[in-house]
């Protein structure tokens, strides 16, 4: 398959009070198009870091990174992000939140009424006709998940990112978003990264799980391949032998080999 | 060194914080009122004989204490200016300001005009010096929070001179205009600029960088990132600049128009000493109160329905 984002060689260092922090080094990852992958590793590894790198809101300190051959020089429309806290403008309605992002990315081309109309089918998308006049503060903590999910996708980015999407969420709540993602997913054929910190979630919904070591200096682990048929149903794989080996893998990965990351350093 | 450094920084630090506490009370004092209203009408509908003597005790909660209290104010002023003396007591003030506000709007001559006309001509100098103030201060404002650069070039000279009284200004006003009724605009114009500065620089610098993150990643114009995400997150530190600048512009009218004369609140208590009308001087006090007032409130409802709207 072709590659589509294509990360060389990837570093990255900050300046602390402390002197230099190494986060990330020698990342090397290819995707697909039409992928979904998952980002998972204990907290501080790096993974939010890496997914900005990609989102290009920070630059690399060495190597490159590539989406459709073409260097990532800065945050853009056609890399949208889901943030983890929905980051929802709170003065403007749902719908107007959605709006903001269309008209940005189609207002040279179309005329209102079709971005009204791409808005509302974004609303749609996720299920929240009802809620598209309120304000964000009028609404629940996945529904404003949601309309962060509409707003990015409204946008037909090239490549969706999303940053513990379902982090802050009760865990009816995000299993149904997941269901619904993996539909909308499907839908759309979106090529997305997905920062995770749940084994289940990454399983669930990912093409490959790319798990990364502990920070500092953290960079890719191991690589799975999640070889289970869509769509995918999570009753169903409860029992599946293939899903229950997948899942042991990652936890293996997390609670074993990188349980005790300075020995291993060391 | 260090010291002035310090006590430059503390300065500067005090308005804005002051301006946020104000702000939180006045969120705070919001959802009260809400909650009281819809007790209210819960209850209306309930018993008929309940819900009245409910109400009168609610209202009597409401009411009693401040009535209390101006009632004592007026009892220890009855009191003390009981046996005679310079300071006239309630009775012949009450007289005096019925006399007063009877004709409140006449004119005899530019040094004798009716109560009316002094309050509308102070509140005229408050709000050109306070617009101008806006106009300035506000769009400054925005560029010291938005340039680190600027910021910290410009913020040392503002820590110097927002110490400073107003009226030392007031020479240097009356030398450029050469009248007076300029340079008193001008001393409100130098007053209310820096509540107005530093608020919205503070609020510009508040502004949460994920709002910011959203403006990047969807590339939004500089234009679309000022009026969809700056300004309504930088709005209610723009009210609480505003409101805090008012509260001092009237402040220091009065003393502005006692060393310049001419009309305004402000010199007719400085005329009215020289007339020895001491009743007069009480009124202007609770006039100069209930203006203050008046002018805070209005302000502090114009944020909340502002700060409704655009959250």
């Amino acid at each position: 398959m072709k590659k589509f984002v294509q990360i060389e060689r990837v570093g990255q260092t900050f300046d602390t009070k402390k002197g230099k922090f190494v986060a990330l080094r020698d990342i090397d990852l290819t995707i697909r198009q039409g992928e979904f992958i998952a980002l998972i590793g204990h907290s501080g590894c790096g993974k939010s870091t890496l997914l900005n790198l990609i989102a290009g809101l920070t630059r690399p300190t060495t190597g490159v990174l590539l989406l459709e051959d073409r260097e990532i020089a800065g945050p853009g429309p056609e890399r949208a992000v889901v943030f983890q806290n929905h980051s929802l403008l709170p003065w403007l309605t749902c719908f107007e939140n959605v709006f903001l992002a269309v008209e940005r990315v189609f207002g040279e081309k179309e005329g209102k009424a079709k971005l009204k109309e791409r808005t509302a089918a974004a609303i749609n998308l996720v299920g929240l006709d009802h809620a598209s006049a309120k304000y964000p503060n009028e609404i629940s903590g996945g529904m404003k998940q949601r309309v962060g999910i509409a707003r990015a996708l409204s946008m037909q980015p090239k490549v969706l990112l999303m940053d513990e999407p379902f982090g802050a969420l009760d865990a009816l709540t995000r299993a149904k978003l997941q269901d619904e993602l993996m539909r909308i997913c499907e839908a759309t054929k979106a090529t997305t990264v997905m920062v995770t910190h749940d084994v289940d979630e990454a399983v669930l919904l990912s093409d490959r799980i790319v798990m990364m070591t502990n920070g500092p200096a953290a960079t890719i682990g191991e690589i799975i391949d999640v070889n289970l048929p869509r769509p995918r149903d999570r009753l169903t794989l409860a029992h599946d032998p293939a899903y229950i080996g997948y899942r042991a893998a990652v936890l293996e990965f997390l609670y074993e080999k990188q349980a005790h990351v300075e020995k291993m350093a060391a | 060194m260090s010291a002035l450094t310090m006590n430059v920084e503390f300065g500067a630090k005090i308005p804005v914080d002051r301006g946020i506490q104000d702000m939180a009370v006045v969120e705070a004092a919001a959802p009260p009122a809400k909650e009281k209203k819809m007790e209210k009408t819960l209850t209306v509908p309930a018993e008929a004989g309940t819900p009245f003597t409910e109400r009168l005790a609610g209202f009597g909660r409401a009411v009693l204490p401040p009535l209390l209290g101006m009632v004592i104010l007026l009892g220890i002023w009855y009191v003390a200016t009981m046996k005679g003396g310079s300071i006239p007591g309630p009775v012949q003030t009450w007289d005096a300001a019925t006399a007063l506000f009877a004709d409140p709007f006449y004119r005899n001559g530019p040094n004798d005009q009716g109560i009316g006309w002094n309050i509308l001509s102070s509140l005229q100098r408050v709000g050109i010096g306070f617009g101008f103030a806006a106009l300035v201060g506000i769009p400054l404002g925005f560029i010291l929070g938005r340039s680190a650069f600027l910021s910290a070039m410009i913020n040392p000279i503002i820590s110097l001179l927002r110490p400073v009284s107003p009226l030392a200004w007031l020479p240097i006003g009356l030398l450029v205009f050469q009248r007076a009724d300029p340079a008193a605009t001008y001393t409100i114009f130098i007053c209310s600029i820096w509540p107005m500065i530093m608020n919205t620089a503070q609020g510009v610098q508040r502004v949460p960088q994920d709002y910011l993150n959203v403006a990047r990643v969807l590339a939004l114009s500089e234009w679309k990132v000022v009026t969809k995400i700056l300004l309504p997150a930088v709005l209610p530190y723009i009210l609480t600049g505003i409101r805090l600048s008012i509260g001092t512009a009237w402040l220091v009218i009065v003393a502005a128009e006692m060393l310049t004369g001419g009309v305004g609140i402000g010199f007719w208590v400085w005329d009215e000493w020289n007339n020895l009308k001491v009743e007069h001087i009480i009124i202007a006090i609770f006039v100069i109160g209930i203006v203050g007032l008046v002018l805070e409130q209005s302000l502090i409802l114009l944020a909340k329905k502002l700060t409704k709207e655009s959250s």
